[in-house]
């Protein structure tokens, strides 16, 4: 059910890119090109498609029919997506389709939040201002994959964004995450649910192996365990 | 010639002094009417002997009425009220028939006598009762609706009496030659003359049906109104030749024809085409009943006149109720229809004049008579204010909940102009269940959506009658869309004065147009091209590189720039109109709109202080560090 057709298979990764002010991107736009340019990645710029707000339901969940790997592509606004692809949310889900008793149509879909956020990672702990830990904060999205049956992967995010580029973080987040991008087209990613057994160390040494690079590592993964 | 203009003059001069009088004092047109037609004939002697055959040319505003009433039907309303019409109204002219001559027939008279008494009271006045109900609003009431069944049945049943009313005739006819109009059916046998009679209502209908749309649709694409109005008079007045030719009743034929042209676009632009001359030719008949009374007679005869009259309308509100009790009126509806029918009527006029010619009456009877049915006509409109005054308040006091459940039938939103413009409003507003009643006076543009099943009129909307057959008084919306600069701001300024309680929507031209109707009263007015050339604006930044959503930001601040100096640039131009020295200030007023829009899209909301341009803008560079350093100061208290 979750494989749409074989013409799809070379377009198997949708993303989502959700930004409202893009003249004053400067980590998500990039990613955003890179993504477009990658073989195998079908892109959207939801505010370009709908920039009244007006979502086709219909033509969302075909796209999502049609793909294997679902990623959300957003700068962090107040610990959640920019309104437009909580828009998206609220509207393409829908019962029966996303979640429900015969809600399956994303059932085994992995699913990765790309991210960039304005804080240092240190202030997303309980010890910084932000408090929390990403994970913790993206928990609505944990769990939306959770209820309809996604594979949640652990968020790819740069901190620091308005500093990243001159501090020289950005060239290497765009490298890996063209490497990510990669192997989520060819189905080599590590998935937690599948791939991955239940322990922390080895989730870890997978991605070190992916990337081989520390810098890459999610920092609240505790929970999956 | 002289003459003539005189004496019109004199009756023009005394209605238009009298009616509005008795409608300010609440007493309604016809009393007014009557009043004035005293005041000229009688107490002043300004008229006299013409207005016996004024009336008969008054007359026809009766033909012209039942078309109007007719037009308001469709065949299948008349149908449903087949029982009314036959029950009551069968039910009235025999028992009030046989009521009034068993009483003649009791008081001495022979019973031929009586039985013509009989038949001529019955009659009650179309003229009378229909206006004073369209007038009091009234006709849609249940009372009102048997109330016209009746008159109905009234104006068929004269056929049949003007053929009784010779057999009865005791002495010899005063005249011989009553019988020199043309006819189609004199000297016919029975079985030919019902041929030619069912033929004539044949072709009435057919010809209605069939002919007549080719017909005003060829006159009205022409675009010339008088000739319009010539071929409503012209279809009107062959029908009444018609029917007299064939000694049918005209108003019956073009009753007919009315309800056959019932559900043509033509309709309302045909109500509002007639409706006048149907209101002169009324008054001018309501007129000579007033001075037709023959004051020297009444006075000496006051008693007897008063008591007759009196009598009869005692006697047929009598048998009104009986009917209404049978037919379950009840409340207001029951006195309403007893009151309104009590009278004698103008049929009441033409069969006593005919029952002298045959010699059925003598002339003295026949004047005196006159006299009662013009007196019972006199006071009607007091019943009605009786009704409206004191049986009205008194049954809606003790049924209070009922009352109120009028059906109105018109639609509460009318579209005046259905060009490229009021089209997409109207499929918007219908695809959302809401009524609506279409004007335009491109009969083109009417035929075209008549095509596609939409309900839409053919009529020149700036004419104020049209709008009010096509209920702008019961309306709660009124779209103006015509394709007129000025047609549509005397439109607005029209509505807003008579119809205050109507929401005025209104299209503009341009931006002077928009402020001319906005001074006429419209309650919101949207430019026809402002929108449509704002959203190919925003494509063409689009497609000049803009992001789609920046473009649609641009498209808001432009929207809202204009919303901003809206007013100011209003009163402005409103100095330019009284005073054209202030142009300079209005350009002045316009450039700098231009310039502040022009400032609102160079800047973001951090650099600068724009109000209209609202966006997602970054946080300054390094605002991270001065948080970070913020925490450090204070020790944070848990969010959660």
């Amino acid at each position: 059910m979750t494989q749409a057709n074989s013409a799809q298979a070379t377009n198997s990764v949708l993303l989502l890119f959700a930004h409202p002010g893009q003249s004053g991107s400067e980590v998500c736009l990039p990613m955003y090109r890179i993504a477009c340019d990658t073989p195998g990645v079908t892109c959207v710029d939801l505010y370009a498609e709908y920039p009244t707000f007006n979502i086709d339901i219909q033509a969302e969940q075909q796209r999502l029919l049609a793909h294997k790997v679902l990623i959300f592509l957003f700068p962090l606004f107040w610990y959640s997506t920019p309104s437009l692809l909580k828009e998206w949310q609220d509207l393409v889900l829908e019962y029966n389709f996303a979640y429900g008793s015969k809600g399956d149509k994303l059932h085994g879909k992995p699913f990765l939040c790309a991210l960039s956020a304005g804080g240092s990672e240190a202030s997303y702990s309980p010890a910084g201002y932000n408090h929390f830990g990403l994970r913790t904060l993206l928990s609505p999205l944990e769990q939306t994959a959770a209820l309809t049956g996604m594979d949640y992967l652990p968020p790819f995010a740069l901190f620091g964004a308005r500093s990243a580029a001159e501090e020289g973080r950005l060239a290497p987040h765009l490298e890996r995450w063209q490497r990510l991008l990669d192997a989520l087209v060819a189905g080599t990613a590590p998935n937690p649910r599948t791939s991955l057994p239940n322990d922390r160390a080895s989730l870890v040494n997978d991605w070190e192996l992916l990337f081989n690079d520390k810098a890459a590592l999610m920092n609240d993964w505790e929970g999956l365990a | 010639m002289t003459d003539i203009f005189l004496q019109a003059f004199v009756y023009l001069l005394a209605a238009v002094l009298a009616v509005p009088l008795a409608k300010r004092l609440g007493l309604g047109s016809v009393l007014g009417y009557l009043v004035a037609g005293v005041a000229i004939g009688p107490l002043l002697g300004l008229v006299g002997q013409e207005t016996q055959s004024i009336q008969h040319f008054a007359e026809f505003g009766v033909v012209l009425m039942l078309f109007l009433v007719g037009l308001e039907l469709d065949a299948k309303q008349l149908w449903q009220m087949r029982q009314r019409l036959l029950g009551l109204g069968g039910l009235q002219v025999l028992l009030t028939t046989a009521a009034v001559a068993g009483l003649a027939f009791a008081l001495g008279q022979p019973w031929q006598i009586a039985l013509a008494l009989g038949m001529i009271l019955a009659m009650s006045s179309t003229a009378i009762v229909l206006q004073s109900l369209n007038e009091k609003g009234l006709a849609k009431t249940e009372g009102g609706r048997s109330g016209f069944s009746v008159l109905l049945f009234q104006d068929i049943a004269v056929i049949p009496i003007l053929a009784i009313l010779p057999l009865l005739a005791v002495g010899a006819p005063a005249t011989e030659a009553s019988h020199d109009e043309m006819s189609l059916v004199a000297g016919l046998p029975g079985w030919a003359n019902a041929l030619v009679v069912l033929g004539a209502i044949a072709s009435v209908v057919f010809g209605g049906r069939f002919l007549t749309r080719p017909l005003f649709g060829y006159v009205a694409r022409s675009g010339l109104r008088e000739v319009f109005t010539a071929s409503a008079l012209m279809l009107v007045i062959g029908i009444a030749a018609l029917m007299s030719l064939v000694g049918l009743s005209p108003a019956l034929g073009t009753f007919l024809a009315g309800v056959v042209l019932a559900s043509s676009e033509f309709r309302h632009e045909l109500e509002s085409t007639i409706e006048p001359f149907k209101g002169l030719l009324l008054g001018l008949f309501f007129i000579t009943v007033g001075a037709g009374i023959d004051f020297a007679m009444l006075l000496s005869q006051f008693a007897l006149v008063l008591g007759l009259a009196l009598g009869v309308m005692l006697i047929k509100a009598l048998v009104l109720l009986l009917l209404a009790r049978l037919f379950h009126l009840s409340g207001s509806d029951k006195w309403l229809f007893a009151l309104s029918l009590a009278q004698a009527g103008e049929f009441g006029f033409v069969l006593l004049g005919y029952s002298q010619q045959q010699g059925v009456l003598g002339s003295e009877l026949g004047a005196l008579l006159s006299m009662v049915v013009a007196i019972s006509m006199f006071l009607t409109p007091g019943l009605f204010i009786l009704f409206e005054r004191v049986i009205l308040p008194r049954v809606t006091r003790s049924a209070n909940a009922r009352e109120t459940d009028t059906i109105d039938e018109q639609g509460p939103v009318i579209i005046a102009g259905i060009g490229r413009f009021g089209q997409i409003v109207n499929r918007l507003l219908r695809a959302n269940g809401v009524q609506t009643v279409v004007l335009d006076r491109e009969y083109a543009q009417v035929e075209r959506l008549r095509e596609i099943e939409m309900k839409s009129f053919f009529g020149d909307v700036t004419n104020p009658e049209l709008l009010h057959t096509a209920g702008i008084a019961s309306a709660k919306m009124l779209v103006v869309a015509i394709d007129d600069v000025d047609g549509a701001t005397a439109l607005v300024r029209h509505v807003r004065q008579h119809y205050p309680q109507v929401a005025i929507l209104a299209r503009a031209f341009d931006r002077g147009h928009t402020y001319a109707l906005t001074d006429a009263g419209a309650d919101w007015v949207v430019s026809e091209s402002f929108h449509s050339a704002l959203t190919l604006g925003g494509e063409a930044l689009t497609r000049l590189g803009m992001h789609p959503f920046a473009a649609e930001q641009r498209k808001t601040a432009m929207l809202e720039r204009e919303k901003a100096h809206a007013d100011e640039l209003y009163q402005a131009w409103r100095e330019v109109r009284d005073n054209s020295d202030r142009r300079k200030r209005y350009l002045e007023l316009f450039m700098k709109l231009e310039a502040a829009l022009k400032d609102d899209m160079g800047k973001d909301r951090m650099a600068g202080h724009s109000r209209s341009l609202s966006g997602w803008t970054p946080p300054p560079r390094g605002y991270e560090k001065a948080l970070a350093a913020d925490e450090e100061q204070t020790p944070p208290s848990s969010p959660a």
